[in-house]
C-alpha cells in the first residue's frame, strides 16, 4: 500500500482513467435518479453505477493491486459477479410493488399486463402461443 | 461420478471462488475441494434443479455481446441523464412473448436484461409466457423485442434447452 509512489507512470494514468470512469457514471447514475421524472425512468438510472460504474472501479483497483503486489489480484471478479446477479433481485422487488400499488391506483400510465401484450402483439411476430392455447 | 460431485459446477464455482478469496496456492487448492465437495453434498439436500449446459462453447459468444450491449447502452443512458427532461425520450413498456421455458435461461436473461442500462425486467407470467419490460427509450416496440428474442433468447435457448 505504501509502495504507490513505484507504480509505472502508464498504470498509474489508466488507474485513474478507470477510476474517474467508474465514479463519474455512478455519479452519473445517482444524478439521473434525481432529475429523470417517473419512478420507472428513475430506476434505469441506477444501472449505469452496477455495470459500468463498479466494473470501472474494479478493474482499477485490480490493476493497481496487481502491480504493486507483483501477482495477479482477481478478487475484485467475485464483487462483479455478485453485483450481476443480485440487483435484478432488488429490482424486481421494487418493480412488482411499484407496478401493483399503480394498478390498484387505476394509474392511467401503467397499462394492465393483457392491454400491453395485445398491443404488443400486433407489432411482434405472431408465434405459436397467440391466438390458440398452447398444450402442454 | 453423480455420487462423488452431485453437482459439479457448484462445487467447481465455489472451489474457484475460494482459490480467488485466497489466494492459488497448493494447500488452498486442497481445502478449497474439499469445502467444494461438502457443501455441495449439503446441498443436496435442498433439491435444487439441474441446470443443464448444453452449449458450452455459446457461452463465450453470449458474454461477448452482452459485454458491448452494456457498453454501448451506458453510454446511450449517460447522454439522456446529461440530456435532461427531452421530450424526443419516449419511455414505455414493451411486452415481449418468451419461448424459453428453462428456468436458469430466464434467470439468465433476467441478469442480463437488468445489467443493461436502459431496460429493466418488470414482469414475467409463466402462464402466458409473457415477459413485460420497461425501456427507457423506446425507439421502436418492434427493434426491442427484436432484439430481446433473436440476440438474447435464441442464443440462451441454445445453451440451455
Amino acid at each position: 500500500m505504501s509502495h504507490a509512489a513505484d507504480l509505472p507512470l502508464w498504470a498509474a494514468l489508466l488507474v485513474a482513467l478507470l477510476l474517474v470512469l467508474g465514479s463519474g457514471l455512478t455519479l452519473l447514475g445517482a444524478i439521473g435518479l434525481v432529475r429523470l421524472d417517473s419512478f420507472y425512468k428513475r430506476v434505469h438510472s441506477p444501472t449505469l453505477g452496477t455495470t459500468w460504474g463498479t466494473g470501472g472501479i474494479l478493474l482499477g483497483s485490480m490493476l493497481f493491486f496487481s502491480m504493486i503486489e507483483g501477482r495477479p489480484v482477481l478478487h475484485e471478479l467475485l464483487i462483479a459477479v455478485f453485483v450481476t446477479v443480485t440487483t435484478p433481485v432488488t429490482l424486481m422487488l421494487l418493480a412488482r410493488a411499484a407496478l401493483y400499488r399503480d394498478r390498484m391506483e387505476k394509474n392511467p400510465e401503467v397499462p394492465t399486463f393483457v392491454a400491453v401484450a395485445e398491443r404488443s402483439s400486433e407489432v411482434v411476430v405472431k408465434g405459436t402461443k397467440n391466438g390458440e392455447p398452447e398444450k402442454s | 461420478m453423480t455420487r462423488v460431485l452431485p453437482y459439479p459446477l457448484l462445487a467447481a464455482s465455489l472451489l474457484a471462488m475460494w482459490l480467488l478469496l485466497n489466494g492459488f496456492t497448493p494447500g488452498h487448492l486442497l481445502l478449497g475441494a474439499v469445502i467444494a465437495l461438502v457443501a455441495s453434498h449439503m446441498m443436496s439436500a435442498l433439491q435444487p434443479s439441474k441446470p443443464r449446459l448444453r452449449r458450452w462453447t455459446r457461452i463465450a459468444h453470449l458474454m461477448g455481446i452482452v459485454f458491448v450491449d452494456i457498453l454501448r447502452s451506458n453510454i446511450a443512458v449517460a447522454r439522456i441523464v446529461l440530456g435532461g427532461r427531452n421530450p424526443q425520450v419516449v419511455s414505455g413498456f414493451v411486452a415481449i412473448p418468451l419461448e424459453m421455458r428453462d428456468p436458469t435461461g430466464l434467470a439468465f436473461l433476467a441478469c442480463i436484461i437488468t445489467s443493461t442500462p436502459g431496460t429493466a425486467w418488470v414482469e414475467y407470467r409463466s402462464a402466458d409466457d409473457l415477459l413485460l419490460i420497461h425501456v427507457l427509450d423506446v425507439v421502436s416496440e418492434e427493434s426491442w423485442s427484436d432484439l430481446i428474442k433473436n440476440r438474447y433468447e435464441a442464443l440462451l435457448m441454445e445453451i440451455f434447452e
